[in-house]
């Protein structure tokens, strides 16, 4: 008990004398010296998390761009075996009356083929220039309450109700826009706005006049067309209503998950299925965000190291060159403990400043700067993702390299033998 | 008088290649309480290696060493620290002051790292200063004085703490005589005050103004007495 209690005084006494050593020490160093190791530790820093964040963001970004165009918060399609969701208006009934639902709409969606100058195609044995492509029956109020849609379109217009003559493109589906071409991959050349489309859906044909091009950079809206919803009915001869997919919008605040369970206690989960928008992120996307954040890591992890190598050279250069005065301390009686904290400070304060900016770099400049002009990419308009929390994380992992960075070398030098250190032996 | 320091059969030597130098040999004396002792001889007669067995800054091959009756040659590393945070003072030949420290930070360390509190330290650490002669600049960083100024500091710093025992090796080696009389002079006036004091230097007019001296040759001490027959 006496000698813990001794041992507790010791260790204060020695954080106190270790705290006045490295504020005086770094007071009386070399501002230049000290102004580019606070760089390197922002640097250091800004990889740890930007680096990271970005490659988040890019996919975070495409998330993003799925459930807003796409998927809703809350997604319902059929289920697998099925060709659409049984008893579709009774369940549309229960959508409408959950309280967290902002809008929503239901589409009817059939796979069919779209094809153009087909006037102008002499003899038969000549390719068309047409497209196969999954049309998608909508009521174009209730969708553009629900995805906004009208904002994504690139050229012309957006349907309006009574459109039963006209349809929309999506990018994907239009050769200017996706210059790719394979026996397996084709697309429509040459389609312009007003020009004359036929569309073949379940053996009914149908001539309608482009409207307008639409791109979200999500797949599932850019390789689509849209119709109006009782113009795919009637040719695929829908009769009882039944939808393929709704995409729901909630309400600010409204948590998914308890819509998705409220929905399916309704026992839509019998017909249908219920996904958050998360769920019902294509594959690939889930594949490349878990790919995304293992390389981020990675990297990551790459500049920690760097950052905790640097302190660690940089401290045991200090230390080595003051080896010297580290003998005399502990020659007239100062214990290695309060030399080894000094250290630690000195390090804790590269640390601390270096971060510091580096946080008012983060938050005070990238991440607004990057969320109003997002990185382009494919497939996705990429912002830096650096939240709170994990930001948090970071700095603690590199505060805590930054210390056992400053404190393996300090104690090395100060382990060195005390008269051989006064002596610069 | 009682004896504060006690050597029996000291002996150092160092390993260089096969063969083994023998520093000090199988060496025995006693320093009284309050005693101003100079150890003299030619360069490389060992003064500043038995200096370092006494002040506990290095381990004899064999020997004992007893300092206030603690058989001091018998502790262990942190012992040794603490022991001589306590009872030792220091002053070396190139004052050794810590560059980033202020004349009276660097007099203070020792202090606080006893344990009080800064504004205690402080003023011993001034007091302390006074006592070795500087009364200002007390502020200044080492490189911003002269080579006296800088020694009062190591002065100060041995002292402040009210050791047992001062050990300076050469302290006056790097100063002109007239700023070395002085750091002499202040060496008397604290013997005078009772503070025993063990001086190393090869200058025999700075043995002569201490009261006992020895001088070593061949590892062992080939004189003994006043410092005037010592030399
Ligand atoms: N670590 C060591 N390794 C090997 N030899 C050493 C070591 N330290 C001291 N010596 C040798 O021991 C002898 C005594 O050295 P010491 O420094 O004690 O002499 P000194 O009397 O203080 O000389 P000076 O007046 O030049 O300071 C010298 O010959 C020196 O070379
Ligand atoms: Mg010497």
């Amino acid at each position: 008990m006496q000698k813990q209690k001794r041992k507790i005084d010791e260790f204060l006494i020695s954080f106190k004398l270790g705290f006045f050593l490295a504020i005086r020490q770094m007071r009386r160093s070399n501002k230049a010296t000290t102004a580019l190791i606070i760089f390197i530790m922002t640097l250091t820093f800004l990889n740890l998390v930007v680096v990271r964040g970005v490659l988040i963001g890019i996919i975070e970004g495409s998330t993003e761009i799925y459930q807003k165009y796409s998927t809703g918060e809350v997604f319902v399609s059929e289920l697998r075996q099925k060709s659409y969701i049984e008893n579709s208006p009774s369940m549309l009934e229960t959508i409408k009356t959950l309280p967290w639902v902002e809008s929503f709409s239901p589409r009817y969606l059939e796979r069919g083929n779209i094809e153009a100058d087909y006037k102008s195609r002499i003899r038969l044995t000549d390719a068309p220039n047409s497209v196969g492509a999954i049309i998608a029956g909508i009521n174009p109020v209730a969708e553009n309450n629900t995805t906004d849609l009208s904002s994504k379109i690139i050229e012309g217009k957006f349907l309006s109700l009574g459109d039963t003559n006209y349809i929309l493109l999506g990018s994907s589906l239009l050769k200017k826009y996706m210059p790719m071409d394979s026996a397996s991959f084709t697309s429509l050349r040459n389609v312009k706005l007003g020009d004359k489309v036929r569309i073949k859906v379940d053996g009914n044909t149908k001539e309608l006049t482009v409207k307008g091009v639409i791109r979200s950079k999500a797949d599932e809206v850019d390789f689509r067309a849209y119709v109006l919803d009782s113009v795919l009915r009637n040719m695929i001869g829908r009769t009882d209503y039944n939808v393929n997919e709704v995409a729901i919008k909630l309400k600010a605040g409204a948590n998914p998950i308890v819509v998705k369970d409220a929905l399916l206690n309704s026992g839509i989960g019998d017909r249908a299925r219920v996904q958050t928008a998360n769920e019902a992120l294509p594959k690939f996307i889930i594949d490349v965000k878990k790919t995304f954040a293992i390389l981020g890591d990675i990297i990551g992890s790459i500049g920690l190291v760097v950052a905790a190598i640097t302190i660690f050279i940089v401290i045991f250069v200090n230390a080595i060159t003051r080896k010297k005065f580290i003998g005399i301390m502990k020659g007239i009686g100062i214990s290695a403990q309060a030399i080894e904290i000094s250290y630690v400070f000195q390090s804790l304060f590269y640390a601390i400043f270096g971060i510091g900016v580096g946080l008012l770099i983060l938050y005070g400049f990238l991440v607004p700067f990057i969320n109003t002009h997002p990185i382009k990419f494919p497939f996705s308009d990429g912002i830096l993702v650096a939240k709170a929390g994990a930001t948090f994380f970071r700095v603690f992992l590199l505060a805590l390299a930054t210390i056992i960075a400053g404190f393996i070398p300090a104690r090395i030098v100060v382990k060195k033998n005390t008269l051989d250190s006064i002596l610069g032996r | 008088m009682s004896k504060i320091i006690e050597v029996k059969n000291l002996t150092k030597s160092f390993k260089t290649g096969d063969k083994e130098l023998v520093v000090l040999n199988n060496m025995s004396f006693e320093i009284e309480e309050g005693q101003f002792f100079s150890v003299t001889g030619r360069s490389g007669s060992g003064k500043s290696t038995l200096l370092y067995q006494l002040g506990l800054l290095d381990h004899p091959n064999s020997g004992e060493i007893i300092i206030n009756g603690i058989k001091v040659s018998a502790l262990g590393n942190e012992e040794r620290t603490k022991f001589r945070l306590k009872e030792l003072g220091y002053v070396f030949q190139d004052y050794a002051l810590v560059p980033e420290l202020t004349a009276i930070e660097n007099a203070a360390i020792p202090l606080l790292m006893q344990g009080f509190g800064k504004k205690e330290a402080y003023q011993k650490a001034e007091k302390a200063l006074h006592r070795a002669g500087l009364t200002d600049r007390l502020e200044s960083l080492p490189n911003q004085l002269s080579g006296g100024e800088q020694q009062r500091i190591s002065i100060a710093r041995a002292i402040a703490h009210d050791p047992k025992i001062i050990f300076a090796d050469e302290p006056t080696a790097n100063l002109d005589s007239e700023t070395a009389n002085q750091v002499m002079q202040t060496f008397s006036e604290l013997n005078s005050g009772g503070q025993t004091i063990v001086m190393v230097t090869h200058e025999s007019e700075y043995a002569r103004l201490t009261r006992r001296a020895i001088k070593l040759g061949d590892g062992v001490i080939v004189a003994d007495g006043k410092p005037e027959n010592v030399i």
